[in-house]
């Protein structure tokens, strides 16, 4: 073979240094470059820097402007809001309404940071949460001071259980929406008899037909109430004994896969027989003579509860708080209940319902409200509280960051 | 001299949109993912760069199954979608007609439809007691416990329906590009159909493949949505658990150090894939 036939590029790239000595220069100044670069772009401290702020120092000189912009969830109020057409009758303020919340996680990524920023986030109102966002808004400084003067109808009207909450003592920052337990619910056609405990859930006659909530706190719970630790009390030795119940009855082939709101789904469709359920969902498919039924576990079961808050950069928060306060009149809890189906933090509500059901007109809407007022769903007696907690309240983020290392394995595993 | 100047300028202005956009939108990012994987703190608190390497180690050490797990799955994906690809490709390009574009048309018409809504219904239709198997499990042609949801299979399956036209488009390409004349001369020289297909045929079509591969591997293996609506306990997929790290838990992190070691771990395994395969000749072929 000779020499012409090779190519003279091909020779050249065989033969010569790839990267020459002005290439390495102009490469690692670059990389310098990238590292300067790389210093500006941390993410800022997001705290508000200001402390928080006290009652007086937040409503001083703040005046109504009529118009409020309210943000919920889905489903947590009937179609057409009859109850803010009632609101803007009585007081003239006009609401806008938007179901934009449909998970604590994605809603707080969007909001907080312009909150701390101090910048408007569009909405006078929200409704959120107990849990490590809530507790993160509270640390934030980003939850106007709630001015109990204005508030006369909670006052009067809400449960005391929800006067002090563990997550916000004394209602510092938001007064309750509504609550509904996390327990077990189950098909009895399907596993052919009652469940009654957590430990039900070892049974391998349910192999690979049970289904758990994805959410940590909810999943925690569960664990800590199955090991015999109440969640509130817990320390990290209960929540690694809890971790290790977990992924036992994971590692059996208990547990056919983790859900979110779609879980109600799993089990209706007999994707799974008993699932970690929330109480409402199944007060509702029980209307809809769904079999399914709903036990809070004997070991322990949880309870949340949905606030309403007013962000702190809110254009209108006085306006807001008179609307807060609207919801706590027995009458408007009572029809907001009957459209919801979880529980109500005005118990004065449950002579309204009986009320509207005397008043119904026909047979099917006067059972729909008995059965509602009877309903520890909604109207839950005291005794139906003895054995839920809340979530576990952290308080330090490097405790909640170990708290979620704990029980993260088990779902991502 | 103004001349010169331009043309020697020329290249550099032609490249300057592409070349920003990189910045802004991979540079920039990259950056900042990286410098977060170093970081530690809070979403309250704020992150700081402390260059705790320790992370990455933690990573590795608790979710090593399911960047393995991703890859096997991103890997069976495309085997699988090579199977499935290859006639439809080779009787588009060979028996298609003139009706070739109506059939290409319609391998990507369901990409009119979201990806996540067509993952769903999916899961509609191989729920246990769904309308498929359902009926067969009441007709008795399945035993009751047989399942699809929520195993592996369901996830694989998935992502082998969500990317394979991506697998089929370059497959077509190069079988198209074949010369009609070559597989004549296979023919005259006394070669039988299979041989023509083994040692002509698919040769031929190995840069639409290896492109296909390229192009399916690396989004299959990344994929969380499939893994979260089609998977049980056992199929999470590192995408799953990034997902979860950064909008859970606001574990920032972590989170950005897993995309850094995925990312590293798929480079590398396309590096491989490359070098054993002779990417230059696979490559300069295709863009012959």
């Amino acid at each position: 073979m000779k020499n012409r036939n090779i190519d003279t590029a091909f020779l050249r790239g065989m033969t010569q240094r790839r990267v020459s000595r002005r290439d390495f220069l102009r490469i690692s100044g670059l990389s310098a470059a990238t590292i300067a670069f790389a210093a500006a772009c941390g993410v800022k401290g997001q705290s508000n820097e200001g402390g928080p702020l006290t009652v007086e120092q937040f409503w001083s000189g703040k005046t109504g402007k009529g118009h409020i912009n309210f943000a919920n969830w889905p489903l947590y109020m009937a179609d057409g809001q009859p109850e803010l057409a009632q609101f803007t009758e009585e007081t003239g303020i006009t609401v806008t309404y938007r179901e934009v919340i449909n998970e604590m996680p994605e809603w707080f990524a969007g909001t907080f940071q312009d909150l701390v920023a101090g910048k408007s986030i569009g909405y006078d109102l929200m409704v959120i949460t107990n849990g490590s966002q809530f507790q993160k808004y509270v640390a934030g400084n980003t939850l106007a001071p709630l001015d109990h003067s204005r508030l006369p109808n909670f006052a009067a009207n809400a449960a005391d259980s929800y006067k002090n909450s563990s997550y916000d003592a004394g209602n510092v920052h938001s007064i309750p929406w509504a609550s509904g337990f996390t327990g077990l619910a189950y098909d009895p056609e399907k596993t052919g008899r009652e469940i009654t405990k957590l430990d039900d859930l070892r049974d391998p006659a349910f192999r690979g037909r049970i289904g758990l909530m994805g959410d940590l706190q909810e999943l925690g719970n569960f664990g800590l109430w199955a090991v015999g630790k109440n969640p509130a009390t817990s320390t990290p030795d209960d929540w690694r004994e809890a971790a290790a119940w977990l992924q036992e009855l994971k590692d059996a082939g208990q547990i056919l896969a983790f859900f979110d709101q779609d879980f109600i789904e799993a089990i209706e469709g007999g994707q799974t027989w008993i699932s970690q359920a929330w109480s409402g969902d199944i007060f509702q498919a029980q209307l809809a003579d769904s079999p399914l039924q709903f036990a809070i576990p004997e070991e322990g079961g949880t309870v949340w509860t949905d606030n309403m808050a007013i962000p702190v950069t809110a254009e209108n928060p006085v306006d807001a708080i008179k609307l807060m306060d609207f919801f706590y009149e027995p009458e408007v809890a009572a029809t907001l209940a009957e459209y919801i189906n979880y529980i109500t933090p005005v118990p004065g509500a449950r002579d309204k319902v009986l009320a509207h059901a005397e008043a119904a007109e026909t047979d099917e809407d006067r059972a729909y409200l008995e059965e509602l007022a009877d309903s520890v769903y909604v109207f839950p007696g005291a005794s139906d509280y003895a054995t839920v907690s809340y979530y576990r309240a952290f308080s330090s983020p490097e405790e909640e960051q170990e708290y979620n290392e704990i029980f993260e394995p088990i779902v991502s595993g | 001299m103004g001349k010169r100047l331009r043309a020697k300028l020329a290249p550099y202005a032609l490249i300057l949109p592409g070349g920003l956009w990189l910045v802004l939108f991979f540079v920039v990012p990259m950056v900042t993912m990286f410098n977060l994987s170093l970081s530690q703190g809070d979403v309250v608190g704020g992150f700081e760069v402390t260059w705790r390497w320790d992370t990455y180690a933690n990573v590795f050490e608790n979710y090593h199954t399911q960047i393995v797990r991703s890859v096997w799955y991103g890997a069976a994906t495309t085997v699988a979608q090579i199977i499935i690809a290859f006639p439809i490709a080779y009787w588009i390009a060979t028996r298609g007609g003139r009706h070739k574009t109506t059939y290409l048309y319609l391998v990507l018409l369901p990409f009119f439809v979201s990806f996540v809504l067509r993952t769903f219904a999916w899961k509609f239709m191989m729920a246990d007691e769904g309308f498929i198997f359902g009926y067969l499990k009441d007709w008795h042609l399945l035993p009751q416990d047989f399942r699809v949801l929520n195993t592996s299979f369901a996830v694989i399956s998935g992502l082998t329906y969500n990317f394979l036209p991506f697998m089929i488009l370059p497959i077509y390409v190069a079988l198209e590009r074949i010369d009609p004349r070559v597989l004549e001369a296979a023919r005259d020289l006394y070669a039988n159909p299979a041989q023509v297909f083994g040692k002509v045929v698919f040769p031929l079509a190995l840069p639409g493949v290896f492109a296909g591969v390229l192009m399916t591997f690396v989004p299959a293996a990344s994929d969380y949505v499939n893994s979260e609506l089609l998977g049980g306990t056992a199929t999470t997929m590192i995408g799953n658990v990034i997902q979860r790290q950064y909008l859970d838990q606001t574990n920032y992190p972590t989170g950005s150090a897993l995309s850094f070691a995925m990312m590293a771990v798929l480079l590398i395994g396309v590096f491989l894939y490359a070098r054993i395969l002779g990417t230059e000749d696979v490559l300069k072929a295709a863009a012959r």
